[in-house]
């Protein structure tokens, strides 16, 4: 058996008669976190839909673990655990009782349901509500509870859609731990729309645009994409704009205000080194020099850009 | 699975304090309707007992009494249906039955099961009142039997129809309402026709009758496997679009 938990084949859906997802093919492996990432109606929530089965593909085939999930859904479906948009809670149970009824509902013998449950609620720090009815928790805490609920019979892949929605940002970090822990064991595919979560969590990226899968790549190297080499300066007593440009390796000089600036240089030429000893030499007083840094979002605009 | 679901929905049902409030009102339009019904009972049963034939003490109070609870009931099964799939979906938590190991047949009877073993005590409460009677009297108990098993098909039937009209809207309320509509427009189509009319076939509370009358017609319990059958189908069918349609 391969290595992959998670296969899918040229998936099609429309909506009436909006196609919203284009042959999408997709392949997730053991100890992989995959983000997909896509602007609000890319078609990321339809995809995740209709890898859990909660949505059937017009056409195109899913494979859990091996098991086709068209043809084979009861048996494909006890290795996905899955947190929609919205978690799916029953209020009026309480955390532990509803965590067992889900670990149950996948297939879980009854003498492995108390330490499953007990596992879920350690990691997601859910001790002290365990007793507690979901309808009194917190939106934070019913958050935990949702991915609880997706994580607790132990699944070979977990589907996340948005997972860290309105949580503080202690718990998101929380959250992304348990993600990567997750990632370890199993796999998982989150979808987001928070690109510094995939810069942390995600081994891999998916940009989806108008249900197509547009650009795939990992996390690293997708920062890289289209990085561009120079830094800014801050010169306490800085000379003519002309003067910077003329050394050498120097491309182009951007004056952002009056004692910054911005340079951009042929990335394997680094003026750097030349421009300090000039600064020490000329009296500019250079107080700051910080390289420039692709952010994935000006990555990710621009491969949205570029491919539309 | 199926038993799972059962028992998850009869926990929701038991933690909602309405539900207790409702069981209790229920149980005391019973139990004085019993009450009154067998005072007046006491009454002219010395004017009863000068007939040749006389209508027993089961007849007269038992049988009415079932028949009450049967129209009780046609109005109170659909405040508890709606919330078998409406409110699931309303609250966006169809989603962890719908992506589970569960079938829509699977989820389907699970929820119509929870239900019923839920109604099952409204239910049995009414022959075991009437048990009260054995310490004076001797009941009929073959029409208790009768009455018995005609209420649970009557329920099970009402508890189809409203599983399946809740899994048509998103909005508990309206499920409930379209539930009673139905019923009811049953009922009337029944009490309005003229004897011979083919309209009495498709109300349930026609084909109770029989059953309230103490007389087991098979016909009359095939149609109330039909009618369950029928919208329990429907019911999986509507789950199973709805991972077509979205």
């Amino acid at each position: 058996m391969s290595n992959a938990t998670l296969t899918a084949r040229n998936l099609s859906r429309s909506f009436g008669r909006r196609e919203v997802i284009h042959d999408l093919t997709l392949e997730l492996k053991r100890g992989e976190v995959l983000g997909l990432l896509g602007h609000n109606g890319a078609g990321k929530s339809t995809t995740l839909q209709m890898l859990t089965g909660c949505l059937l593909p017009d056409s195109g085939t899913i494979d859990i673990c091996g098991i086709s999930l068209l043809k084979n859904p009861a048996k494909a479906k006890a290795h996905i655990g899955y947190l929609p948009e919205s978690p799916p809670l029953n209020r009026e149970l309480s955390v532990a009782t509803y965590l067992g009824f889900a670990a149950r509902l996948h297939g879980m013998k009854r003498e492995e349901i108390d330490s499953a449950t007990t596992e879920a609620i350690r990691r997601c720090g859910l001790e002290s509500v365990r007793k507690k009815l979901i309808s009194t928790l917190s939106k934070g805490y019913q958050q935990r509870v949702g991915i609880a609920q997706a994580i607790v019979h132990r699944p070979d892949v977990l589907v996340l859609d948005e997972p860290t929605v309105g949580l503080d940002p202690s718990q998101i970090r929380d959250i992304r731990d348990l993600i990567r822990e997750q990632g370890n064991s199993g796999s998982v595919i989150l979808s987001t729309h928070l690109l510094s979560e995939v810069e942390s969590v995600c081994d891999r990226v998916e940009i989806m645009q108008k249900g197509r899968l547009i650009y795939g790549d990992s996390s690293d190297r997708m920062q890289h994409y289209g990085a561009v080499s120079g830094f800014t300066i801050t010169l306490n007593n800085p000379p003519a704009l002309d003067e910077l440009a003329c050394i050498e390796g120097v491309e182009s000089v951007e004056k952002v205000s009056a004692t910054e600036f911005r340079i951009l240089h042929a990335p394997d030429r680094n003026p750097g080194s030349e421009l300090m000893s000039l600064s020490t030499q000329k009296g500019w007083q250079l107080t700051q020099l910080t390289p420039l840094h692709a952010s994935l979002e000006d990555v990710f605009v621009k491969i949205t850009k570029e491919k539309s | 699975m199926i038993r799972l679901i059962a028992m998850r929905e009869l926990r929701s049902l038991l933690s909602i304090p309405s539900t207790w409030f409702v069981l209790a009102g229920l149980q005391f339009i019973l139990a004085w309707f019993f009450l009154t019904r067998l005072e007046a009972f006491l009454e002219i049963q010395p004017q009863l007992a000068l007939l040749a034939n006389p209508p027993g003490v089961t007849g007269t109070v038992g049988a009415s009494l079932f028949n009450t609870a049967s129209l009780l009931l046609m109005m109170l099964v659909p405040m508890f249906t709606m919330r078998l799939i409406a409110e699931e979906r309303r609250n966006q938590t169809l989603a962890l039955l719908l992506s589970s190991p569960a079938s829509d047949v699977e989820i389907t009877i699970g929820k119509f099961a929870g239900l019923l073993i839920f109604l099952l005590p409204m239910i049995a409460i009414l022959p075991l009142m009437l048990c009260t009677l054995f310490f004076g009297t001797h009941p009929d108990s073959g029409l208790l039997i009768s009455n018995s098993i005609g209420l649970l098909l009557l329920t099970s039937s009402y508890v189809a129809l409203g599983l399946y009209i809740s899994s048509l809207t998103a909005q508990p309320v309206i499920a409930s309402l379209g539930t009673l509509a139905i019923l009811t427009g049953l009922w009337l189509a029944d009490i309005t026709s003229p004897a011979a009319s083919f309209w009495h076939q498709f109300s349930p509370l026609y084909h109770f009758q029989n059953f309230n009358a103490g007389l087991l017609d098979s016909r009359d319990a095939a149609f109330f496997v039909l009618f369950t059958a029928f919208f329990l189908t429907l019911a999986a069918r509507r789950l199973h679009n709805n991972r077509i349609y979205g």
